[in-house]
């Protein structure tokens, strides 16, 4: 897998036409071919490649939705009255349990993050480190911009906390694996021209659809329905879920409807 | 610049709004005065005319039982036994149908037909006073909601009779004081069907046996909230009829002699179980009048009516039971319960003239007193119905028991028509929603918002050249309301100018839509529109929201919350775009690019750093003081678990005196910052050292009114009896301080709009270098350099002058500081020095905003000062966030240069001041009014009504005041903040010096885009606030059906009209002080080079 993103790469430089690229000088040499055919070459094997690509994130991404049905499903399975409202807490945690182990195993598997240089025991000892202290820092940070939007400060500070355990999961656990512990990346990937590549891009539209789930999560706790799903913070997570449900299918539609528009720059 | 033109065009965009909110206002909100008369024995007017003492005589029932079932729909009454398979309210209630069949002359049941509004309150106030309540019944009550007009309950109790209460809770605060037993139960929780009900019936049966009650009222909840909570057609309420008809059989076997049992609906309800409008299922209830002794004559006739309206009951009751008719009434008495003629004697009390004798002489007597008191009756009309009376009064005293039977029901019909008479016309005046008024208003305010809009939008085509513009609107408007005049004059006799002003409104927004769009087709190109329409997209979904929450009573209620939410989301939104389009950070170190040419210069990393960190540490202080400012809120009684802010209670009323003097620092300490920020800020950009007017307020009535303020505080917050020998002198400083301290500030906003120029303009002469930056001189000059241009036309010169000054200003301050810095020599360039004249615009905006800022505290409790000082804060906050967003994207290149302000700063503005509306302590509820601040300066009250009600005005409004004063800030804070990017940037100091430091005087070097700048920010933040309007009155509209309309969404509908109306007043003298401040620039460059040339 790792080789087709270094493939991956080499087409994304070749989108566009770069005079170096194997694929060019190969059939330019060959000169058995039009420059028009060659274009359409090129182009056919860009859509193959694009594909490719597509479709592991596809398949990735059906994974990682299927384990949060799973840690839906299966609780209710073997735990006696487990439900979604209920024991709102309880699926939470299996939801982010799920969405990070699956994540990592994901990741780890098709070798998205940035290859390191290093290779020594204690290097990977301090991303690990590194990368720990930045979930723990992002759980803060997420409790703390909940809190500043308007949830209540002492009481259900569990639920708050909890809501923040699971928004760091589904948003800065995907930054860890996607770009590694390097909170410059993280940065850089969420402007307009920082993606660079079609992960980079998924990244940015599944954090974006988990926020804004989470936001629009908060719109009818105000009302007077009483339902129990108004509760805190059940609205909430539900909403950031549902969000990063779809952005898990959006990612790769987008991507898909959009690949003749996306053009990365390598560094 | 164009001054008029501005003005003219933001005054004629404001009158529309108002027309348009009158009108909608006038045809939903019905106006009534109330009579606070009351009747009493000795004026009842007796039949004939001889002297009878009225309550003495023995009245027909001694006793009578109010059974009040809420929502007690007359189809739920009805029983039809060829029913085979009843929804679950049909044929629920069998004892009513038993009852009327078996005993005719016992029983009868009618339809009882209400007015609109159909809702709770109104209703007992309808049914008690025998009046059309309306929305706002205009009287001395404003503050409780205490019926004052005369009422049955206080009839009865005027005539001895003993009142025992129980049931829903709304009639405790309506009869305060007038049961003597009551047992009221919190109505208010809509999903409780049982508490109200078990607790009547608790009480009901133990009170009935005993013999201590004359009238007992008892007003069952569960049929009402078993519609609002299931609807009509659910098991649970067919359970609930159920448990009614027991109760209604059980009271019937209880029932003595004496006693006449009432068993009525006060409303009805949809098939979704609401009321409140005015459909025939929401109006048509159920009356059931039963006694053990006969009460009719006999069984059901041809004559009696189909249907009773719910007035009538107030007259026949009183009558029945021996009391006056209350005052306000228009009812007119049930036929059918009195007898046709005198024969039984006493017994049966009044026959049917007589009683429609005294009924028709308090109806005539009351619509005398209001016709005097109010014109809103139609005089010809009026005319119509004194002329029937005078003609129904020689008729009866004409008539003699020995008459006719065919005469005396000849007078007993034209007595009845009379009176339907008079009903129809108080109904036609009070109880109905106007739909015409209603529409035309909402059409009128929504094409007012379309017309903002399309003229925000073109302001830069109109600034260029827009005239006529206005003349051609104005003119069709005169011409069309003159048209309409006449041809109401024609068609009807008369002319209502209600029906003129809104076709000529109409016409001509029409009218100037058109020429809008002409001048936007004429001038700005389809391209700009597309990009304009998609910069605009988050911050007008942040806008539809807050409209839309505006249309739901539960966001309403929490209003405070949601205000504060979309501000965070929207504050947090514009460093995610600055960073999603590439302008937070310094742009990537690229080796491989070549040093292109064509390119500008990428901006130095650290200047961007340095706007981002302030951008950042800004937003910071923006969701830190939304936070904090959660912590002011009050409470709505609808918001359960909610404890008002503790800062809201005034210093007197504390008990703690350690908490009082920590209450009394915080307070001292956020006035001292107040005064002490905005004094610093005059200080930093030099507008503290001349000696006009503005500075004179500047330099001593801000800090003179901030002491006083403080003593003020100090004076009110003494506790009652303590300094006994002060006590004097402390009621003479509770009166004088304030006093004072409204003298002083109105004598500083005078000076301030008499003389807003806040430069000082050092001429020549050394003087010796002062370490602040603004006192910095520098040696002096034989020549300044710009005389060179004097030979120019006087226009040019001062289009050449402005920067000249500013150049050698500038110059002049670096040297002294360098001088200060390296000890180097004392340039010996010419130089100017203009101080302050980089803020000549937004010194004088800000200093007023610190001025009324001090007025409205002062109405304010103390506490409030913590919350005024965090408005002051954030307002600071979105300033400098705004003008570091123009700035980082200034810097990539990216900005178009003109001064225009985007979409996202003003809804953000707008949203800011909602939110400091509920965080200095404030809500849409007219209980929640701050009716002290009345009295702040004033103890002993007042005799006339207006300056209480401004008081109060300016106290509620406080928050849109300051937010719509300080809008003309949004347009110079870029400007004000520019010199720091010139002045910290180090190596890049350099390059940018004399060309861009100028500060607000960019804005005098291009008057067009000045104007356009100007007209565009005011109309922009009208337009945002005209859309927040128009939702609210579309809320009003749509949902005047819903249960809490009358609770909810009307107050708010008003609470939203008035803030309109003050933040565009208060609007239009920010920016009039701008353009105060613009003429007083002109002359004093004027002046200037006049002084010049003459040298």
């Amino acid at each position: 897998m790792s080789s087709g993103n270094a493939w991956f790469r080499n087409y994304c430089l070749r989108k566009s036409l770069n005079e170096n690229s194997q694929c060019t000088s190969a059939y330019r040499k060959s000169g058995s071919f039009s420059n028009l055919t060659f274009v359409a070459f090129c182009y056919a094997y860009f859509i193959i490649m694009w594909d490719h690509e597509i479709k592991a994130m596809a398949s990735s991404h059906a994974i990682i939705a299927s384990s949060v049905f799973m840690a839906t499903v299966l609780p209710a399975v073997f735990i006696q009255g487990f439900s979604v409202y209920g024991t709102h807490l309880l699926w939470l945690y299996s939801v982010t349990g799920a969405v990070s182990v699956v994540n990592i195993a994901v990741f780890w598997l098709l070798g998205i993050s940035q290859p390191t240089k290093k290779n020594t025991l204690g290097y990977k000892l301090s991303r690990l480190v590194r990368s720990c202290m930045y979930l723990l820092l992002s759980c803060l940070f997420y409790h703390t911009v909940v809190v500043l939007y308007g949830a209540p400060l002492i009481e259900s500070a569990l639920e708050t906390f909890s809501l923040a355990v699971l928004l760091t999961s589904l948003t800065t656990l995907r930054c860890l694996c996607v770009l590694g512990p390097n909170v410059q990346a993280w940065i850089r990937v969420f402007s307009r021209h920082g993606a660079m590549s079609v992960w980079d891009t998924s990244l940015q539209i599944t954090v974006a659809c988990s926020l804004i789930g989470a936001w629009l999560g908060a719109f009818p706790i105000p009302l007077d329905w009483d339902r129990p799903w108004q509760v805190w913070p059940v609205s909430c997570s539900l909403g950031s879920v549902v969000g990063y449900l779809t952005g898990l299918v959006v990612a790769p539609a987008w991507i898909h409807f959009h690949r003749k528009q996306l053009t990365y720059k390598s560094k | 610049m164009k001054r008029l033109p501005i003005l003219c065009l933001l005054l004629w965009l404001c009158a529309l709004f108002y027309v348009g909110i009158y009108l909608f206002v006038s045809g939903f909100l019905l106006v009534r005065l109330e009579v606070n008369r009351t009747s009493a024995c000795d004026d009842v007017l007796q039949p004939g005319g001889q002297q009878r003492d009225f309550c003495g005589a023995k009245p027909r029932f001694k006793r009578t039982l109010l059974l009040i079932v809420d929502a007690l729909k007359i189809d739920f009454a009805r029983y039809d036994p060829a029913n085979k398979t009843p929804r679950p309210y049909e044929n629920k209630l069998p004892v009513l149908e038993e009852t009327t069949s078996l005993r005719p002359t016992h029983s009868r049941l009618y339809p009882f037909r209400a007015d609109p509004p159909t809702t709770t309150m109104q209703r007992i106030k309808g049914f008690t006073t025998g009046s059309l309540p309306t929305f706002i019944d205009v009287g001395n009550n404003f503050a409780s909601s205490a019926i004052l007009e005369d009422n049955i309950i206080h009839q009865f109790g005027q005539i001895g009779k003993r009142l025992v209460f129980m049931g829903d809770d709304t009639w405790e605060s309506l009869f305060p004081k007038k049961f003597q037993r009551s047992l009221p139960f919190p109505s208010f929780n809509v999903k409780d069907l049982h508490t109200v009900d078990n607790g009547i019936l608790q009480h009901l049966y133990s009170t009935m046996v005993g013999d201590d009650w004359d009238v007992l009222v008892a007003h069952f909840l569960g049929v009402d909230h078993c519609g609002h909570r299931f609807g009509p057609d659910h098991p649970a309420m067919g359970q609930k009829l159920t448990q009614m008809d027991g109760v209604i059989r059980a009271v019937m076997e209880r029932l003595q002699n004496d006693t006449l049992l009432v068993v009525m609906g006060d409303h009805g309800m949809t098939d979704t179980g609401d009321h409140g409008g005015d459909s025939q299922k929401e109006t048509d209830a159920a009356l059931f009048l039963y006694s053990p002794t006969p009460l009719f004559p006999g069984p059901p006739s041809q004559s009696e009516p189909e249907v009773v309206p719910q007035t009538d009951l107030v007259p026949t009751l009183a009558l029945l039971l021996g009391a006056p008719i209350p005052y306000s009434n228009v009812g007119q008495v049930l036929l059918p319960l009195f007898p046709e003629a005198q024969v039984q004697g006493a017994v049966a009390g009044l026959s049917q003239l007589e009683a429609l004798w005294v009924n028709v002489k308090q109806v005539n007597r009351f619509l005398e007193t209001y016709s005097s008191m109010a014109r809103d009756i139609p005089p010809e009309s009026l005319a119509a119905l004194q002329a029937h009376f005078s003609r129904l009064s020689s008729a009866y005293l004409a008539s003699s028991p020995a008459s006719s039977p065919a005469s005396r029901q000849e007078l007993v019909e034209s007595m009845q028509a009379y009176l339907t008479a008079v009903r129809e016309t108080c109904r036609a005046t009070w109880a109905r929603f106007n739909p015409h008024k209603m529409a035309a208003g909402l059409v009128i305010l929504a094409l007012a918002c379309l017309l903002c809009f399309m003229v925000s939008q073109a302001s830069g085509a109109l600034g260029a050249g827009g005239r006529g513009l206005l003349t051609v609107p104005v003119a069709t408007a005169a011409a069309v309301a003159a048209a309409a005049a006449a041809g109401q004059a024609f068609t009807r006799g008369s002319v209502e100018l209600t029906w003129c002003v809104a076709p000529a409104v109409l016409v001509s927004e029409l009218v100037m839509l058109r020429g809008v769009r002409r001048w936007v087709g004429a001038k700005v190109e389809a391209k700009h529109w597309s990009g304009s329409a998609h910069l605009l997209l988050p911050p007008l979904l942040v806008a539809g929201l807050r409209c839309a929450s505006l249309l739901s009573d539960s966001y309403v209620i929490a209003e405070g919350r949601v205000v504060t939410f979309l501000l965070l989301s929207l504050g947090l939104y514009v460093p995610v775009r600055l960073h999603w389009d590439g302008h937070l950070l310094p742009p990537p170190h690229d080796p491989q690019k070549p040093p292109a040419g064509l390119l500008p210069p990428p901006p130095p990393p650290a200047m961007v750093r340095r706007e981002s960190y302030v951008l950042l540490g800004c937003l910071g202080l923006l969701v830190g003081g939304a936070y904090l400012s959660l912590s002011f809120h009050a409470c709505r009684e609808e918001q359960g678990a909610c404890t008002p802010s503790p800062f809201l209670s005034p210093l007197a009323r504390m008990q703690d005196s350690r908490l009082k003097n920590l209450h009394y620092g915080l307070s001292l300490g956020a006035l001292a910052l107040w005064t002490h920020l905005l004094r610093r800020w005059l200080r930093h950009y030099g507008n503290l050292n001349a000696s006009g007017g503005a500075v004179l307020a500047a330099r001593w009535a801000l800090p003179l009114a901030a002491v006083g303020l403080g003593l003020n505080w100090a004076v009110s917050g003494t506790p009652e009896g303590s300094f006994r020998n002060l006590a004097e002198l402390i009621g003479a400083a509770q009166v004088a301080l304030p006093r004072a301290l409204y003298a002083l500030l109105g004598l500083a906003a005078a000076l301030l709009w008499a003389d807003p120029l806040t430069v000082f303009l050092k001429t020549r002469g050394p003087a010796p270098g002062r370490g602040s930056r603004a006192l910095a001189t520098a040696a002096p000059p034989p020549l300044p350099r710009y005389r060179a241009s004097t030979g120019i036309s006087p226009h040019a010169e001062l289009q050449h002058l402005i920067p000249q000054i500013y150049q050698r200003m500038r110059r002049s301050l670096e040297d002294s500081e360098q001088q200060l810095a390296a000890g180097r020599e004392v340039d010996t360039r010419p130089a100017v020095e203009a101080y302050g004249l980089g803020t000549v615009y937004s010194a004088p905006l800000l200093l007023l905003c610190g001025l009324l800022g001090l007025g409205l505290l002062l109405l304010h409790p103390e506490g409030m000062a913590v919350s005024f000082l965090l408005l002051l804060l954030e307002m600071a906050a979105l300033l400098h966030i705004h003008a570091s967003a123009i700035s980082l994207a200034g810097l990539q290149g990216v900005h178009s240069g003109d001064f225009s302000v985007p979409w996202t700063p003003l809804v953000l503005w707008a949203l800011a001041s909602s939110q400091f509306f509920h965080a200095t302590g404030h809500l849409p509820t007219f209980s929640s009014i701050q009716w002290g601040a009345a009295f702040v300066g004033f103890p002993g009250g007042h005799s006339g009504t207006l300056l209480p009600a401004t008081l109060v005005a300016l106290n509620t409004f406080s928050s849109h005041i300051l937010f719509a004063v300080a809008c003309p800030l949004l347009l110079f804070w870029p400007l004000v903040c520019e010199v720091r990017g010139g002045a910290g940037g180090g190596g890049a100091a350099g390059q940018e010096e004399g060309e861009d430091a100028v500060m607000e005087m960019r804005l005098r070097e291009n008057p067009q885009q000045f104007s356009s700048a100007l007209l565009q920010l005011a109309t922009r933040y009208l337009t945002v606030l005209g859309v927040q309007v128009l939702a609210s009155v579309c809320a009003a509209a749509v949902l005047r059906r819903h249960l809490m309309v009358w609770k909810v969404f009307t107050p708010k509908l008003m609470f939203e009209t008035c803030g309109f109306l003050v933040s565009s007043v208060f609007l239009l003298v920010g920016v009039g002080l701008v353009l105060r401040t613009d003429l007083a620039v002109g002359r004093w460059f004027r002046r200037l080079l006049h002084a010049d040339a003459s040298r």
